[in-house]
C-alpha cells in the first residue's frame, strides 16, 4: 500500500517537472543570421529601470535574444565583468584605472560605450522651505560643515544627510563632482552621519517622509513627492533646475555620462543589441525615462 | 509461522553476518551525521580565516581599529561597525526578553487551552515572517513614527533595528523558553500552591527556576538570531558608520557588520583588501557568536548542577 502510494507520488512528481522544463527554443526560433543568444546584463541601480525599457523593447523585436538585467550597483557590474559572469555591465560612473589594471591582470579589456546622460538632482522634503543651494554649500552640507537648516536660510531642523551606498557609482561620482568639486587633489569624505541606503527608492522614502533630510538621486528617479533643488555653480550665478534641456546646454552643473562595458570589442548579437541602444528607436527610450539621450 | 524456516545453515550464518554488516554500516553513516556539523563549522571557520587573516597584513592594526569606516578610499576602521552590531543586538534583547517570556509564562503557565492553541500558531507565523517583509514594514510605518514620537533628526536608527530584531528574536525565545517550562514536572506546581503560594509566586519562585537553563538557552538562541540578521538592519539603521560613545547612540544611525557584509560583499574585486577586510568581519562575527554559545553552554551547566544539588 505504502509502497503504491510512494511510486505514484514519484511519477506525479516525474510528469510535473518535464511540463515545467520549457520547450526547445531553438524549435520556434526565426532563421536567420543572428541565430539564438542570451545577454546577461549587470551594474548600476541607476540605470536598472533604463535597461530593463531596453531589453523589452528589443526583445519584442528580437524574439530570439533573451536578455537578463540586474541590478547591484555599478561596483557590483564592473566586479562581475571582470569575474565574467556578465556580457555587459551597467556603469553610471566611468571605470576607474585600478579597475582597468585588475581586469587586464585577469584576461579582460573593457570595452567602453557612452549609452545616455543622466542629471543628478538634489532633492528635500517638499516642506523644506530652502529652494537653491550653491555646490559649495551642498559640499559643505555633507562633509558636516553644516549641520541645521537655518545656517542655510531654512527652519530650525537639523540636517540629515542621506546617500547611496558605497558601491553605487552615483555615490562616487557625487563624491568627485560634488563633495570634492571637481578637485582631484581634494581628500574630503562624507560625514560619518551621512545615510547610507541601499536603494533609490529608498532615499526618496526618506526625503518624503522627513522633513530634515537632503539627499541625491538620478533625475530618472525622482518623484513629485520631493522637492528639486535649484544649483547654482558660485553664490552669483543663475540658478539652473536639473532638466533634459539644461543637461544638453550643459548649464546644469552635476550631470554625466552613463556607460556600459563590454568584454573586448562586442560582437555579435551584443554588438546588433548596443548599436539598436544607440539607434533611434533605442535613444527614444532613454527620454521617456526621465534621462538624457546622447543623439538627440 | 512468522519467521521463515532457513535449513541451510551456512545462509542462515551468511544473513546474520550480513545483518551485521548493515548495521555497522549504518551505525557508520549516523555518526558521519553527527559529526558532519562539527566538520562544517570547522570548515567554514577555515574558510573564513583564510580569506580574512590576510587583511591583518595588509591594513595596519591602527587603521583597523580606528573609528572611520570608509573603504573606497583606504578607511578600514571597524569599531564602529562592532559597535553597531553590539549596540542593535543589547536593544533587541532589552525589547524581547521580557515580551518573549512573559508570552511563555502566559501560553504555558496561564492561558487557557483555547487561548493557547490560538497564541501558538500565530507566534509561529510570525517566527515565518521574512526579515525583508518586516524591514519593509520598517522603512514605511516604524521609522517615520519613531522620528515623530520621540523628536529625532531620522528614524532610521539603532533603536528602529533593535525593535524589529526583537520581533524576530521573540518566537526563538518564545518557543524554547515554553517548552522548557512545559518540562517542569506538575508536582512542582502542586506542592507550591498545597503549601499555600499564590500562582504568581508559584511562577517566580518554583517554576521559572526549576526551568532556567532551558530558559536561558532560549534568551541566548534569540541573541544568537538578532546577532545574525542582516536585511531588516540594513534597511531600517540607514547604515551610517558611527562610532558608538554612549548609550544615546541607540537614538542615532549606526551601521552592524552584518550589513556592512551585505552591501559590500557584491562589490568588492576578489583578492583585493576589501574583500579581505569583509571577511575579517566575518570572523569577527562569528567569534562573537561562538562566545555567546559558549556563555550559554557554560550557564546552563552550572545553573543544572546547582538545581541538581537543591533537589536531591
Amino acid at each position: 500500500m505504502l509502497k503504491t502510494r510512494l511510486w505514484f507520488i514519484l511519477i506525479l512528481v516525474g510528469l510535473l517537472t518535464t511540463a515545467c522544463v520549457p520547450q526547445s527554443p531553438s524549435t520556434n526560433a526565426p532563421v536567420g543570421d543572428n541565430a539564438d543568444a542570451q545577454i546577461e546584463v549587470k551594474g548600476s541601480d541607476t540605470m536598472v529601470n533604463l535597461a530593463l525599457a531596453w531589453a523589452e523593447a528589443y526583445q519584442k523585436e528580437n524574439t530570439n535574444i533573451s536578455i537578463s538585467i540586474t541590478g547591484g550597483g555599478s561596483g557590483t557590474g564592473i566586479a562581475a565583468l571582470l569575474n565574467n559572469t556578465v556580457d555587459i555591465a551597467n556603469a553610471s560612473r566611468r571605470i576607474k584605472q585600478e579597475e582597468i589594471n585588475q581586469a587586464l591582470s585577469l584576461g579582460i579589456e573593457p570595452y567602453e560605450v557612452i549609452v545616455a546622460s543622466d542629471a543628478i538632482a538634489v532633492i528635500v522634503n517638499p516642506s523644506n522651505p530652502v529652494n537653491h543651494l550653491t555646490l559649495q554649500q551642498i559640499s559643505d552640507i555633507y562633509q558636516g560643515k553644516y549641520s541645521n537648516w537655518q545656517e542655510l536660510g531654512g527652519e530650525d531642523r537639523p540636517i540629515v544627510r542621506v546617500s547611496r551606498e558605497t558601491n553605487s557609482g552615483t555615490h562616487v561620482y557625487f563624491l568627485e563632482t560634488v563633495l570634492r568639486l571637481g578637485d582631484p587633489d581634494n581628500t574630503s569624505l562624507f560625514d560619518p552621519n551621512t545615510l547610507l541606503l541601499p536603494s533609490s527608492e529608498g532615499i526618496i522614502a526618506e526625503v518624503r517622509d522627513n522633513p530634515n533630510a537632503i539627499g541625491y538621486d538620478g533625475l530618472g528617479y525622482v518623484t513629485p513627492e520631493v522637492k528639486v533643488l535649484g544649483i547654482k555653480t558660485s553664490p552669483d550665478s543663475p540658478i539652473v533646475f536639473p532638466s533634459i534641456d539644461s543637461v544638453i546646454q550643459g548649464t546644469y552643473a552635476i550631470a554625466r555620462d552613463l556607460y556600459v562595458y563590454t568584454n573586448g570589442e562586442p560582437q555579435a548579437a551584443i554588438k546588433a543589441y548596443l548599436d539598436w541602444i544607440l539607434s533611434d528607436a533605442g535613444q527614444s527610450i532613454i527620454t521617456d525615462l526621465g534621462f538624457v539621450a546622447i543623439t538627440p | 509461522m512468522d519467521t521463515p524456516f532457513i535449513p541451510n545453515p551456512q545462509l542462515r550464518k551468511a544473513k546474520a553476518t550480513f545483518s551485521q554488516a548493515a548495521e555497522i554500516l549504518i551505525t557508520a553513516v549516523i555518526k558521519a551525521m553527527g559529526y558532519s556539523a562539527i566538520i562544517f563549522v570547522i570548515m567554514i571557520f577555515y574558510f573564513l580565516m583564510s580569506e580574512g587573516i590576510a587583511a591583518i597584513g595588509e591594513v595596519p592594526l591602527n587603521v583597523l581599529f580606528s573609528t572611520r569606516w570608509y573603504p573606497i578610499e583606504g578607511f578600514y576602521g571597524i569599531l564602529p561597525l562592532i559597535g553597531g552590531s553590539l549596540l542593535v543586538t543589547a536593544g533587541a534583547t532589552l525589547f524581547a526578553v521580557p515580551i518573549g517570556l512573559a508570552t511563555a509564562i502566559y501560553i504555558s503557565e496561564i492561558a487557557p487551552r483555547w487561548m493557547r492553541e490560538i497564541l501558538k500558531p500565530i507566534i509561529e507565523i510570525l517566527a515565518g515572517l521574512p526579515s525583508v517583509v518586516l524591514g519593509f514594514i520598517g522603512i514605511i510605518a516604524l521609522a517615520p513614527q519613531l522620528r515623530v514620537l520621540l523628536n529625532l533628526p531620522t528614524g532610521l536608527t539603532a533603536l528602529a533595528g533593535s525593535i524589529l530584531l526583537g520581533i524576530i528574536a521573540i518566537p526563538t525565545i518564545v518557543s524554547v523558553a515554553e517548552d522548557a517550562l512545559d518540562s517542569v514536572p506538575r508536582s512542582y506546581r502542586d506542592a507550591a500552591l498545597a503549601i499555600g503560594a499564590t500562582r504568581w509566586q508559584t511562577i517566580m519562585r518554583v517554576t521559572l527556576p526549576a526551568a532556567r537553563s532551558g530558559v536561558l538557552t532560549a534568551v541566548m538562541l534569540g541573541i544568537g538570531r538578532a546577532i545574525g540578521e542582516t536585511m531588516t538592519v540594513m534597511m531600517v539603521t540607514g547604515n551610517a558608520p558611527v562610532m558608538v560613545r554612549s548609550l544615546s547612540a541607540i537614538l542615532m544611525p549606526t551601521r552592524t557588520m552584518t550589513a556592512t557584509i551585505a552591501a559590500e560583499m557584491g562589490e568588492v574585486a576578489k583578492g583585493s583588501v576589501h574583500y579581505h577586510v569583509l571577511f575579517l568581519i566575518g570572523v569577527i562575527l562569528f567569534l562573537i557568536s561562538l562566545t555567546v554559545n559558549i556563555i550559554a553552554s557554560a550557564m546552563v551547566f552550572r545553573v543544572k548542577k546547582r538545581t541538581e544539588r537543591i533537589l536531591s
